[in-house]
């Protein structure tokens, strides 16, 4: 697989060399053709980045109620099933109801004057991502071993004692784990952000401006791309499967390291 | 102790409580805010989509765009349905099935075998790395390999292979795991009366984890029935109902797609995303029924 994409994009960076990565320029003029990633790493970064700190506090106080607070009860089992069924809403469900739900909200909230957007695309790359975020530090904050809890409690520390001194340390780097586990799934997101991001081919200047993603690029501009251009999807193809690739190792490394 | 003492304590405890309260309320709060999306986004679909719901919606195929603005500014219902969408969806999961469950089934049974060993745990990883990869990737590679090569032009194939490449990881990942949650003296009783190795596995190993290889299978394909990104690279869509793997085919997700970038087609994107979505939460509630009775 890895050598058909290598293949594919062979073209690309042999005309761009290492331009093609740091070039931020992506003209598909006849006679002038011009192709540089730059725009489509930084959207995806950046978007994909903005979805982790937003998903931040909701998911992990949800994998706090179902993994520490509410741990075992019915009322955690059925928010746990609700969890679980944003992860099975197809994303190209999720970019419908970005489009005709959110975006009209931030146009009423005056984000950017069509509502599309990096801020928009986080939105929903932050909803998208929860259940996956969730599922993980609340499997591990689960894990935590209860005579350590326990045992800060006969000392007579409050809940909040207990999770601060206790199970957050204990579980850490598991959490950051699944938070980066998260980020290597939001990082391949296309649908939604496609539909929200506002498809402008240039490194996004403000975060409520709009931008592009690489995901998102390849969607868009595939159909009619044919010669160099193609061959310069491929190659970002091959760009976003690496970067992917590690930060998935790298989050699966630290859980491995935890086992 | 003195009383004044006995007060000091008191406050700072109160503090404390009051704070342990406090960030209770929050994690609350936030979690019902965490799970509020997923009654908005049935609400909406459900509230939009349940007028175009019909039979016609499901046996016919698409409208034109000339049609559904007809209808629109006559302000009837949009005629015809996602039949071609509908039988796309279906005969790409099939496809992809029949490719993806032999292999990530008899893959699972390789690595609960060989546990420890390298060549499994290079394959584990690998199937990690593969469930990783984002769905518009394994579009791209189902691409030059299928639509380049093989069938020399967008098709059903195509986007099926994209798909089973999906589905992959999870099916092998599930089959390793039931696997090992059998107890190994039932694997030990087969092969002590005499039984060859093949009919352990189709006799005793398949049987008694047949519920945890569904549940896998049927995860699997919740996750690639909603699917758009891949078949926008190898299936296309038509506008027809096709069942020639070799030619361009739609699928329901695509339906969505193109209705979405038709203006006209508007009243269909709600009713085809209820449709997706019915059958993407009940698959998801029937497999996740599976798994909790096992256990």
């Amino acid at each position: 697989m890895v050598f058909s994409l290598v293949g594919g994009a062979i073209p690309s960076f042999k005309a761009f060399g290492l331009k093609f990565i740091v070039s931020g320029d992506w003209d598909p003029t006849e006679g002038r053709e011009v192709y540089g990633a730059l725009p489509f790493i930084a959207g995806t970064l950046l978007t994909s980045f903005a979805a982790l700190l937003i998903s931040l506090p909701l998911s992990f106080s949800t994998s706090l109620f179902l993994g520490e607070y509410y741990k075992g009860t019915r009322v955690a089992r059925i928010l746990g099933m609700l969890v679980d069924l944003l992860a099975g809403i197809p994303s190209i469900v999720y970019g419908l109801w970005g489009f005709y739900v959110l975006r009209p909200l931030m146009i009423d909230l005056g984000f950017g004057g069509q509502g599309f957007g990096i801020f928009t695309a986080s939105l929903i790359l932050a909803i998208m991502i929860i259940p996956y975020a969730t599922s993980l530090s609340n499997e591990i904050i689960a894990m935590v071993p209860n005579d350590l809890k326990e045992a800060a409690y006969s000392l007579g520390a409050t809940r909040l004692e207990v999770i601060q001194t206790v199970t957050i340390p204990t579980a850490r780097s598991g959490i950051v784990a699944g938070y980066i586990l998260s980020f290597g799934r939001a990082l391949g997101e296309t649908m939604a952000v496609t539909m929200l991001i506002g498809n402008t081919n240039r490194v996004p200047d403000s975060f409520f401006g709009t931008g592009n993603t690489m995901a998102s690029v390849i969607a868009n501009q595939f159909g009619e791309a044919d010669g160099l251009k193609l061959s310069s999807l491929i190659a970002i193809g091959l760009l976003l499967f690496l970067i992917t690739g590690i930060v998935n190792g790298v989050g699966k490394l630290i859980i491995k390291k935890m086992t | 102790m003195n009383a004044l003492q006995a007060t000091t304590y008191q406050d700072k405890s109160s503090g404390r409580i009051w704070k342990d309260k406090f960030i209770q309320g929050l994690v609350i709060f936030l979690s019902v805010v965490t799970i509020s999306p997923i009654a908005l986004i049935i609400y909406k679909l459900f509230v939009e989509g349940y007028k175009q719901i019909s039979l016609g919606f499901i046996i016919e195929n698409t409208p034109d765009t000339f049609a559904a603005m007809t209808a629109v500014a006559n302000d009837e219902r949009i005629p015809g349905g996602i039949a071609n969408g509908l039988v796309g969806t279906l005969l790409m999961i099939v496809l992809a099935s029949a490719i993806a469950i032999p292999v990530g089934v008899l893959t699972g049974i390789y690595l609960y075998e060989n546990q420890g060993k390298m060549m499994a745990n290079l394959i584990r990883n690998i199937s990690d790395i593969l469930q990783g990869v984002p769905s518009i990737v394994l579009g791209l590679i189902s691409y030059l390999w299928i639509v380049k090569h093989v069938t020399m032009g967008f098709s059903a194939l195509a986007g099926s292979v994209s798909l089973a490449i999906m589905m992959l990881p999870m099916i092998v990942r599930s089959t390793e795991e039931t696997l090992k949650m059998i107890p190994i003296t039932l694997k030990e009783a087969a092969l002590a009366l005499g039984a060859p190795y093949y009919k352990v596995i189709l006799k005793v190993l398949i049987p008694t984890g047949y519920s945890g290889l569904l549940t896998g299978i049927l995860l699997g394909i919740s996750r690639i029935l909603g699917e758009t990104a891949p078949l926008m690279l190898t299936a296309l869509g038509s506008s027809t109902i096709n069942l020639d793997v070799t030619k361009p085919t739609s699928a329901v997700p695509l339906l969505i797609w193109e209705f979405y970038n038709d203006p006209n087609m508007i009243g269909l994107i709600w009713s085809s995303s209820l449709l997706l979505m019915a059958f993407v939460l009940t698959l998801n509630i029937v497999s996740k029924q599976f798994a909790a009775k096992r256990r």
